[in-house]
């Protein structure tokens, strides 16, 4: 379990942040340029000295202002992900990613539990084909999963990851994903993420802390504070929309759809690649979800959700927020004023939720 | 060969024993300053950036008159170097080389320290999150990043020391077979009747070794960034 309270004092910008992470899954630190969340990293991994507050990561100290310790990095076992991969330009891939494990303790203090070793890191992230190259020979994806590998292999206790994919344009970014999404059914380690982009925290995230202007909004599972409709960073989005925990159920190869099993019911998607059983997250976005007063027939939308008007928010101008209930879970759907006055909206109200499958980004988990 | 007589080939190989000699002396404080310069702010840095430059530009003659006040046997330094182990610097071959050294030590700390700023930072910082200690850190990743600028700056050294003649007749003095380097000899060759053939000689070979050190630390500097896979084979 990790454990954070920080203040630093910029000129015009001040840090003030406390959270936790859990000691296994994918906290993100999500907020926009600038909010301090890549402070935050910094601090925790010990490049940069806060003015005050601690980190406790399984119980051990790396930096307490009140008894002035300061863990340096080289002594904390946090592997880093930067930005900009920070391979050295001097050594091959093989090298670099040996350079960490070199540099780790043979025996973990945890106890048995090993990190992943040289082999299976190689064939996790896809690189054996790069290790005699050069970083320079590199495009910027595959510099980020061997910088991945790199930091994995130091056997660390934490890892942290700066901003892994901003630098990547988006066909670079979707040839990452796979493996991050992949890798985090094989950690068992805290991960904290920094990332200012919703799909990502969509895709790999299982708590969220929610950043603006060097404090924390907001901070819970993703799938709780994606419906929070009262967190303006979240709500002004245009993507806003419920995050639904599902288990792939069964594919259905000729009509190309994939069926999904969550809280409420099932949903139907088009054709996911990952296996039955696996457990994947997908976003409903509150402008994709119509609603019925009566169960429409002839239509070509596939997910047709029986659901009960919860709430009926008026945030926009000449929109609504509508908070509907669907077995277990929340769903958000966004439509006119005068569509809620045609139908009667109110809460309590019975309706239909109505999703179409092509809807769906194919946020699926492992896919190659 | 005879083209030279042996009292030229004397001061040839004696310039180029000094050379080298100021090279491996200076090399490891001229680094040391450059790394100090480049990444540590510390109280009295802009004055340490002074002083290691310093050499630049005062006279030779007055660099030299210096090491004669520090390093001469009545000398705060010479003395105890004198005695406690027997060293003498002043008029001797050992002398010659510092002397040298002390005029090269700016040329190698500027290009030292041009490529240690050429070197991103966030590499030590990576390298330290993987657990790499100080020196470790310094040893497998800054000191290769910068051996480019080291070699190139080592190269340089030695060809100016080749030609180093204020500071090292100062104090070492002109002492054939002992302090007398190329220029030293050149210098005595113009003040005898008749050595106009021996100081044309001498200044060519001077011109010669000159030119072969720059390109080659040239050559060297744009071999090394290949190696080290910032630029493209």
């Amino acid at each position: 379990m990790l454990d954070v309270t920080l203040q630093h004092r910029f000129p015009g910008f001040t840090l003030d942040a406390a959270f936790t992470a859990p000691a296994s899954g994918v906290t993100a630190l999500f907020g926009p340029s600038g909010c301090g969340k890549s402070t935050i990293l910094a601090a925790v991994a010990g490049l940069l000295r806060p003015e005050a507050g601690r980190v406790v990561l399984n119980g051990q100290a790396l930096f307490d202002s009140a008894s002035g310790r300061m863990l340096p990095p080289e002594r904390r076992r946090c592997g880093v992900v930067f930005q900009d991969s920070r391979l050295f330009p001097h050594l091959s891939v093989e090298t670099n990613l040996r350079y960490g494990l070199r540099r780790a303790p043979s025996v973990p203090k945890g106890g048995p539990v090993e990190g992943p070793g040289m082999e299976e890191v190689i064939a996790l992230l896809g690189i054996g084909h790069l290790l005699g190259r050069r970083p320079a020979a590199l495009s910027g994806g595959e510099k980020q999963r061997v910088a991945l590998g790199r930091a994995l292999l130091s056997r660390p206790d934490l890892l942290l990851m700066d901003e892994p994919l901003a630098a990547l344009d988006a066909a670079r970014k979707s040839e990452v994903l796979p493996f991050l999404s992949r890798l985090r059914e094989r950690l068992s380690i805290p991960v904290l993420y920094v990332t200012h982009a919703l799909d990502e925290v969509d895709r790999l995230a299982d708590t969220l802390v929610l950043m603006e202007a060097g404090r924390i909004l907001a901070h819970g599972p993703v799938e709780a504070l994606a419906a929070r409709t009262d967190l303006p960073l979240l709500a002004a989005r245009r993507d806003i929309g419920a995050v639904l925990a599902c288990t792939v159920q069964a594919h259905d190869t000729e009509r190309g759809l994939s069926q999904l099993h969550f809280a409420g019911g099932t949903l139907i998607v088009p054709l996911d690649p990952s296996p039955p059983g696996t457990r994947v997250r997908v976003r409903v976005r509150a402008r994709d979800v119509s609603v019925a007063t009566t169960r429409p027939q002839d239509i070509s939308v596939q997910n047709v959700l029986p659901a009960l008007v919860e709430r009926v928010e008026h945030g926009q101008p000449h929109e609504a927020m509508l908070h509907l209930r669907v077995g277990e879970v929340l769903l958000l759907s966004r439509i006119t004023r005068d569509a809620v006055a045609r139908l009667g909206l109110r809460p309590g109200a019975a309706v239909w939720a109505l999703v179409k499958s092509v809807a769906f980004t194919p946020t699926g988990g492992p896919s190659t | 060969m005879d083209w030279f007589s042996p009292e030229e080939w004397q001061a040839i190989q004696l310039s180029l024993s000094v050379a080298l000699r100021s090279v491996l002396f200076g090399l490891p404080p001229a680094v040391l300053a450059a790394w100090l310069l480049a990444r540590c702010r510390f109280p009295g840095n802009t004055l340490l950036d002074a002083f290691v430059h310093l050499p630049l530009v005062m006279p030779p003659v007055v660099v030299g008159w210096l090491l004669l006040v520090t390093f001469g046997i009545r000398g705060p330094v010479g003395a105890w170097l004198h005695d406690w182990f027997g060293i003498r610097l002043v008029f001797t071959t050992g002398g010659a080389a510092l002397a040298t050294a002390v005029m090269s030590f700016p040329l190698i700390v500027r290009a030292v320290r041009l490529s240690l700023d050429a070197v991103d930072p966030g590499l030590e910082e990576a390298a330290r999150t993987l657990g790499a200690g100080p020196l470790d850190r310094f040893v497998t990743i800054t000191l290769p990043l910068i051996a480019p600028g080291i070699l190139s700056g080592a190269i340089t050294a030695f060809a100016a020391g080749l030609g180093e003649f204020g500071a090292v007749i100062t104090f070492a003095s002109n002492i054939p077979g002992q302090t007398q380097t190329l220029p030293l000899a050149i210098y005595s060759a113009t003040q005898t009747p008749g050595g106009e053939a021996t100081a044309a000689k001498l200044a060519a070979v001077s011109f010669t070794m000159a030119i072969a050190g720059l390109l080659l630390a040239e050559l060297v500097g744009r071999r090394m960034q290949v190696l080290l896979g910032r630029a493209p084979r």
